[in-house]
């Protein structure tokens, strides 16, 4: 199939491409940029004036509920909206249940969202057995079978001695760990331990946990010499650490969500629990550093932390709600905010999106180099929308957004070259 | 504007000769708040009487509460005597529909078990919806509907009558 | 907070009460005026009132608790009203009715008032914000963070032996972290102008940055105490000692326990209140629990009138059409 994009604003971040001009598209490739390739004949032309043009957007966390959890979302539902907010690559933590500790798993996750067809799903494998920080889980097995990266899915190890080992035995087959920042005795609480969980009666989440549980692994880090990813970081230290860190040249890359560039503490007011989440939201300084960290890099990549719920996993009082947002829909819009309120340039903005991420990841995507897959995202960055249970593709409606009005809608993806957005099925 | 001090005078006089044809010597006066009270006060003065006067706020026993809800102006209600067996003489400013009256002997009734209950009103208007009335009064006049007639005070005592708008 | 916003109706009237932050001198002051008038009602031979008759108030306990329950009870029948009482075993382990479920199935059968107490943090509000609209819901406890018929109860008390709050110290002792009476009473002195409001506890039993509260914070019991009006000593719970916040109760009763020599520190005619149920010789000695100090069983009795009237002005906003002045 040969596809025309024309006349878009090109904006490739891998490259330092920022222009208005026509991206060619050919068996599921990328043909060319500026001038046709030889023999190209346009069957599908998508006219992208006053759009943005640039690689399909990559997400480092999201979580697709499948295998274990159907009665939230299945890939199928999640890789659907994910097309639909102009992400082609999911990458998948280790805790679903089963926990993916084997290559049963890595499998099933592959052929279903193949069979979907939406977008690229990539897992991350467990770093312990079935997740619970006390036996390997066979790394090589699930290397083998395609993980991308060993994690700990979001519970992090509390043994130190086992963690220094899984991370040691991870190296030894050039895994990148990722890790979640969080030591498992201070994060017992629902809030950020501040004045606003004081005043509401939330147990809190000090900053300390998560700083704390950086700084340890970082001397494991320095020690072993392996790659380390720290998830969804939350407070101003953890960026002066992990920048530190990156200045002496420390293997360590850290991502945030999108929801702490936008959120705080505040944002609790009524127990509202769609901001019941992990990390806590935390205090306006603490958002203004991860800002900061993002657009001078030390934060690589931004990520949707998409966590889709059952309405009843909402509906109770705060501390009884699981945490969470819903948010691979409103990722680009959210994003687009931030380099409206000049944050960060807006190519920069698509890099912490597209190549960022897949550089953490150690692969070749995220870019459109002729030849590269063509997974390519279109995007008006004026259309305006409001943020409702339409407009929310997402099996989960936990979105805190919900009844904002954003700019910026994708009106075409491509996958391999094929348009997973608007959907042909 | 009307002189409430020459209807209390008036009031006084058909009491006392009420109480003595009765043969009550040792009433108890409960005044119901506002104006009631501040009739009964002078009531209790011009009869001379012991007895400290009671003082009683009905809003907990309009029947009106599921509209109106709680006054949060609501006086304690206060009876500084046994009500058991005692002859009592509640005392209002404005007897009109009959309601006030029989709140307030709802709640005289949780006190104790008087003897008896005679009542003595500044001024009965007409319009009753209650088979209620007064043993004693200061005037009687027949008020249309539109028409509000009310006691200020304390000092001095009027009556004030206006039309609703 | 905007608790606030669904507490009040547009006129600013009272149709739950779920806490103290965001109300107004004038609510709490009502809420004290109306409790002074009932608190009589006790000392009559009907000790009841016709107001709340033919209304059903549910006790909905999903956090179990004899005392409070009671006193709701009793308040609720003084006003005639009738009483069902729910206690709702919550396990983690057990998963049955979802809250929600559970709402539904007593707002189908007719109720006008719930009386919430639970275990988490925000329950009253999601409850308030989740029934019917003609339901008022009183917050009788949800997990730390407010218990405001207690603050009023505490307030009503105080308010009988000390009315000039603009002049008052006042001392919170114990476990301020844990404590939803602490929050709320400190939440109703600012409202009613008190002075200075103190808190003395170890730095383990102080939530973080509590001075944001509008307190001042002390770690010693001879420089908090010192001067103070009105000492209120929070219960401590065994519990504690298990999560590393203090070594023993005896260490606790050494360092913070309100003995007859820390009293004398304070003003002559100092009153000393604690929510119950007490500790004797763990936050405070016997012989102050029991001595002339002490009001703390005129707690008890006043937590009846006051929860009368908060629920009587509760439940006669409801009744009103909106627009209509008294």
């Amino acid at each position: 199939m040969h596809i025309l994009i024309q006349g878009g604003r090109v904006i490739d971040p891998a490259h330092q491409f920022d222009a208005i001009t026509d991206l060619f598209v050919a068996v599921g490739r990328i043909a060319g940029l500026g001038h046709p390739p030889a023999g190209f004949k346009a069957e599908q032309v998508i006219d992208a004036r006053d759009c943005i043009v640039c690689p399909g957007l990559i997400d480092l966390c999201a979580r697709l509920r499948e295998p274990g959890q159907e009665h939230k979302a299945t890939i199928a539902s999640e890789t659907r909206a994910a097309a639909a907010a102009g992400i082609t690559t999911l990458v998948c933590p280790p805790d679903t249940d089963p926990v993916i500790d084997e290559p049963a798993v890595v499998e099933l996750i592959r052929r279903r969202a193949k069979s979907a067809g939406h977008a690229w799903v990539l897992t991350l494998g467990a770093l312990t057995h079935r997740l619970r920080g006390e036996r390997l889980a066979e790394m090589a097995a699930l290397k083998d079978a395609g993980c991308i990266g060993v994690g700990d899915g979001g519970r992090p190890i509390a043994n130190t001695l086992v963690l220094r080992r899984a991370l040691e035995y991870a190296a030894t087959f050039n895994l990148t760990v990722f890790l979640t920042p969080l030591d498992s005795w201070l994060g017992h609480g629902v809030a950020h331990e501040g004045p606003v969980a004081t005043r509401m009666g939330l147990p809190g989440i000090p900053v300390a946990a998560e700083t704390g549980a950086i700084a340890r692994d970082l001397e494991l880090v320095r020690d072993l010499g392996v790659r380390v990813h720290f998830g969804r970081l939350s407070s101003a230290r953890s960026v002066e650490l992990v920048a530190r860190a990156q200045a002496e040249g420390l293997p360590v890359t850290a991502d945030v969500a999108i929801h702490h560039l936008h959120l705080t503490e505040t944002d609790l007011a009524g127990f509202d629990s769609r901001c019941h989440l992990r990390p806590p939201l935390r205090g306006s300084r603490d958002r203004d550093a991860l800002r900061a960290g993002l657009a001078s890099g030390v934060l690589g990549a931004l990520c949707s932390d998409h966590q889709p719920h059952e309405p009843d996993a909402k509906q109770a009082p705060f501390g009884d709600t699981e945490p969470g947002i819903s948010g691979l829909d409103t990722l680009l819009a959210l994003g687009l905010r931030l380099a409206r309120e000049g944050v960060l340039s807006l190519p920069t903005l698509i890099e912490r999106l597209t190549w960022g991420p897949a550089r953490i990841l150690g692969l070749d995507r995220g870019h459109l180099a002729v030849g590269a897959s063509a997974d390519i995202c279109v995007f008006d960055p004026e259309a305006d929308w409001l943020v409702n249970a339409a407009t929310l593709r997402s099996r989960g409606q936990n979105n805190p957004f919900i009844g904002w009005e954003l700019q910026g809608r994708v009106t075409h993806t491509l996958l391999e070259g094929r348009m997973a957005h608007p959907s042909e099925a | 504007m009307r002189d409430a001090e020459f209807l209390i005078e008036a009031m006084a006089v058909q009491l006392r000769e009420l109480l003595t044809r009765r043969g009550i010597a040792d009433p108890a006066l409960v005044g119901i708040h506002t104006g009631g009270v501040w009739v009964a006060e002078r009531l209790r003065q011009r009869l001379g009487i012991a007895t400290p006067l009671g003082q009683l706020d009905i809003s907990f026993y309009r029947d009106d509460f599921s509209r109106i809800g709680v006054n949060p102006q609501v006086r304690p209600s206060e009876l500084p005597f046994d009500v058991d067996g005692r002859h009592l003489v509640l005392i209002d400013d404005v007897l009109y529909t009959g309601r006030t009256i029989r709140a307030a002997l709802n709640e005289l009734f949780d006190y104790g078990r008087p003897a008896s209950v005679l009542l003595a009103v500044l001024v009965d208007r007409g319009g009753r919806e209650l088979p209620i009335e007064a043993h004693v009064a200061g005037s009687r006049l027949e008020l249309p509907a539109a028409q509000h007639i009310q006691l200020t005070g304390p000092d001095p005592l009027q009556l004030v009558i206006q039309t609703a708008p | 907070m905007s608790a606030s916003h669904i507490q009040l109706d547009r006129q600013g009237r009272l149709l739950h009460f779920l806490t103290i932050e965001g109300l107004t001198r004038r609510h709490l002051t009502d809420i004290l005026d109306t409790a002074e008038s009932l608190h009589g009602v006790a000392e009559r031979r009907v000790k009841k009132l016709p107001t709340l008759h033919g209304k059903t108030v549910v006790n909905l306990f999903f956090e179990a608790s004899t005392r409070t329950r009671t006193t709701f009870e009793l308040a609720a029948k003084r006003l005639s009203a009738d009483v069902l009482t729910l206690n709702i075993a919550t396990s983690s382990a057990v998963k049955g009715e979802t809250l929600l479920d559970t709402l539904r199935n007593i707002e189908a059968m007719q109720c006008d008032m719930f009386v919430v107490r639970h275990e988490q943090s925000g329950a009253a509000e999601f409850i308030a914000r989740h029934v019917k609209p003609h339901i008022a819901v009183l917050n009788a406890g949800d997990g730390r963070h407010a218990h405001p018929t207690q603050a009023m109860l505490d307030v009503f008390t105080i308010r009988r032996h000390k009315p000039d709050f603009p002049s008052l110290q006042v001392a919170i002792v114990g476990d301020i972290l844990h404590s939803r009476v602490a929050r709320s009473l400190i939440h109703a002195l600012n409202i009613l102008g008190a002075a200075e409001i103190r808190v003395i506890a170890p730095r383990t039993l102080l939530p973080a940055q509590v001075e944001t509260l509008g307190v001042r914070v002390f770690h010693d019991m001879q420089q908090g105490l010192r001067n103070v009006d009105v000492v209120v000593m929070l219960r401590l719970q065994r519990e504690r000692m298990e999560g590393a916040l203090l070594p023993t109760e005896q260490e606790f009763f050494q360092r913070y326990g309100l003995t007859e020599e820390r009293l004398a520190l304070a003003k002559p005619d100092v009153i000393v209140m604690h929510p119950g149920p007490i500790n004797r010789g763990v936050e405070i000695d016997s012989r102050v629990a029991d001595g002339p100090h002490s009001v703390i069983l005129e707690q008890v009795t006043n937590g009846i009138a006051v929860r009368m009237a908060i629920m009587s002005i509760t439940l006669g906003n409801h009744a009103r059409p909106a627009g209509e002045n008294l």
